[in-house]
């Protein structure tokens, strides 16, 4: 691995990278059964460098800001390094936003290039959304077919400078990334990541989690996303190991992907790792019974054996089958993005597939805390990694208070919110608005959340304000999203659940009428953005002198009402 | 060459075969998140089985944000 306290930038350091393992495999792609692509890290450089020169060609020059909007692929991430070479700042958008939304997103960043796929472009170029990116200069489309209408953007492919780009240094207090962790409704958060924060974090996950070349990382969480830019790009890279990308995400493509390529790690969202449990679950029923019982003892033995520590060789003896069907070189299972619950922790470490959870936001570079496996536990989200300060803050009789933080991995604020800013890094610390207590060895459960905020299983943040404009003009007197967790503490992690509040006109019932227009507008969300139930509140809102509802206060009001009947099923 | 109305009653009665549920209960403008209670995982199996049915290959992008069989049909008919 690159010793990263030597370095200033992500740029620098990949830029070594490249160099230091120039025969190594860098990255594989693979669309269904076919590979498509097989870089070493030589290849990668002679790949990206033409791009960075035709970037500094056109004028993109040290702390300019490049989006990439695109699926997980080969190409995301040389656009990442070429950005990165010509030091510009990245900008990472999640492809399955909408295109107003990633136009809204795009406008507030600032981006000046934009990096996609054609497909994406094709919906983003008929957006209305467009006008407002002023800003946006260069558009770069990939594997656009030879006769499509570019809608005024280029093609990757032939974007290609002429000899070797200069390459831009950073520093290290330079904002890298600006990493959107919420916000496509009124308040876009855009969390500006440095190189330093991204520097720390890669030495302190690798420290626990080591990759090395040979190490094969199997890409699904999208790139985007916090923990797959870390231990799916920068992590790897700087040491030398390789990313296996798969342009189709279905469940058979997945399966068959960690024999063929022999992963070492993958990450996972709570949701995927249950289907997986789901599914291995259903296979082990279905032995007859004399094998089942041989099964069931060799797990009892596995898990006897591997009470104090993982034992990957031995486990892979006791369960062979079990391990080949991963490949038999899966070392953990990352999983983040949302809490896990414990039986499914359980379920793989008893069967000598360690499940590496943890806790982390955007803003703390992340990951915060995580299992490191001496010994495991399913019931904790691990300790604080190396170099991160926690604390709890105002704890109650049993220990759960505020979880806040302070390291080096903690983003500098969120783009043009100096307010939000404050409240959020107060005296240095990261109020991470989730609640949990730290036992007596150290690790961190949680609890909870303080702010209106539901988590879903596929690791999306949901904030309820980002919902209401679906609700916009609905024939009532007013309305408020929530979660219901918000109205209603519970010591739970699970079954977070968003509602509508609705205060009726006097004169108004809940017709179905009412009803079919809410579900109308409901069903027009993304399944996970979806109302569970309507709440009705016969008394006017509390709003501030702007007439903005006072949520708080709200919430307040509302949770006098009783829950258990409050809450009408849509 | 199928028409779009031939492809979206293939869909609902390929749909309804891979969930269990009556050849019939299924509606073309019926939201396959809700009226399945399917997560997004379940959605890809049931695309591969269309994929498999219907002979073509459908990218994870053309289907992304679809959530009604109609759409879907449409997706598909605009492939055969």
């Amino acid at each position: 691995m690159l010793d990263l306290s030597k370095y200033q930038s992500i740029g620098e350091a990949l830029k070594d990278a490249v160099d230091q393992f120039a025969n190594e495999v860098c990255l594989i792609e693979a669309d269904r059964e076919r590979e498509k692509e097989r870089l070493t890290y030589r290849e990668f450089k002679a790949r990206a460098h033409p791009l960075a020169k035709a970037l500094q060609d056109a004028g993109f020059a040290a702390g300019d800001r490049a989006s990439i909007i695109m699926t997980n692929q080969s190409k995301w991430l040389l656009s990442a390094y070429s950005v990165f070479f010509a030091g510009g700042t990245l900008v990472p958008l999640d492809y399955k936003l909408t295109p107003d939304e990633q136009w809204q997103l795009l406008k507030h960043s600032g981006a000046s290039v934009l990096i996609t796929e054609h497909p994406i472009w094709r919906q983003l170029s008929l957006s209305a959304g467009r006008a407002a990116a002023a800003k946006l200069q260069t558009v770069l489309v990939t594997e656009a077919p030879p006769n499509a209408d570019l809608a005024g953007a280029r093609r990757c492919e032939d974007f290609r400078g002429e000899g070797e780009p200069a390459f831009v240094p950073r520093q290290r207090k330079d904002t890298a990334c600006i990493v959107y962790s919420s916000g496509t409704g009124g308040r876009p958060k855009g969390c500006m990541m440095t190189h330093e924060n991204y520097l720390e974090q890669c030495v302190a996950l690798t420290s626990i989690y080591p990759f090395w070349p040979g190490v094969r990382y199997l890409s699904i969480l999208p790139t985007n996303h916090a923990i797959d830019f870390m231990v799916g790009f920068f992590g790897p890279f700087t040491c030398g190991a390789a990313v296996v990308h798969l342009r189709t995400l279905r469940p058979e493509y997945v399966r068959e992907a960690f024999p063929k390529y022999k992963i070492t790690y993958v990450s996972l969202v709570p949701l995927v790792l249950k289907n997986l449990q789901k599914g291995l679950q259903a296979r082990f029923d279905a032995l007859p019974p004399g094998k089942r019982k041989v099964f069931n003892a060799l797990v009892a033995i596995n898990k006897a054996l591997t009470k104090g520590r993982p034992r990957p060789g031995l486990s892979r003896r006791l369960l062979k089958q079990v391990h080949e069907a991963f490949g038999g070189e899966l070392r953990t299972i990352i999983v983040g993005g949302a809490f896990t619950e414990p039986q499914t922790l359980q379920f793989f470490y008893d069967l000598g597939i360690p499940v590496a959870n943890g806790y982390g936001l955007t803003e703390a570079g992340t990951a915060i805390t995580v299992n490191d496996l001496k010994p495991f536990r399913a019931d904790t989200v691990g300790k604080p990694l190396p170099g991160m300060e926690l604390r709890i803050l105002n704890p109650a009789p049993d220990g759960i208070g505020e979880v806040s933080v302070r390291s080096k991995t903690v983003m500098s604020g969120y783009l043009n919110e100096p307010e939000l800013t404050a409240e959020t890094i107060v005296d240095g610390w990261l109020m991470t608005g989730d609640l949990g207590r730290l036992d007596e060895t150290g690790h961190l459960q949680l609890a909870g959340r303080k702010k209106n905020m539901i988590v879903t299983e596929e690791g999306k943040n949901i904030y309820p304000e980002d919902i209401e404009a679906a609700f916009e003009s609905l024939p009532v007197k007013e309305f408020c999203v929530f979660a219901a967790n918000y109205i209603w503490p519970k010591r739970s992690m699970v079954g977070e659940q968003l509602v509508l509040v609705l205060h009726l006109e006097q004169w108004q019932q809940l017709t179905d009428q009412l009803r079919q227009d809410i579900n109308a507008r409901n069903n027009r969300l993304l399944n996970y953005k979806r109302m569970h139930g309507i709440v009705l509140l016969d008394e006017d809102f509390p709003r501030t002198a702007s007439l903005k509802i006072k949520r708080n206060a709200l919430a307040e009001r509302l949770a006098k009402l009783d829950n258990a009947t409050a809450i009408l099923p849509l | 060459m199928r028409t779009l109305e031939q492809t979206t009653q293939e869909v609902l009665a390929l749909a309804a075969t891979h969930f269990q549920l009556p050849v019939g209960s299924l509606a073309p403008g019926d939201d396959f998140f809700k009226k399945l209670g399917i997560d997004s995982l379940q959605t890809l199996e049931m695309l591969s089985r269309l994929e498999n049915h219907f002979g073509i290959e459908l990218p994870d992008y053309e289907v992304q944000g679809v959530s009604d069989f109609k759409t879907l049909a449409e997706r598909i008919q605009s492939r055969l």
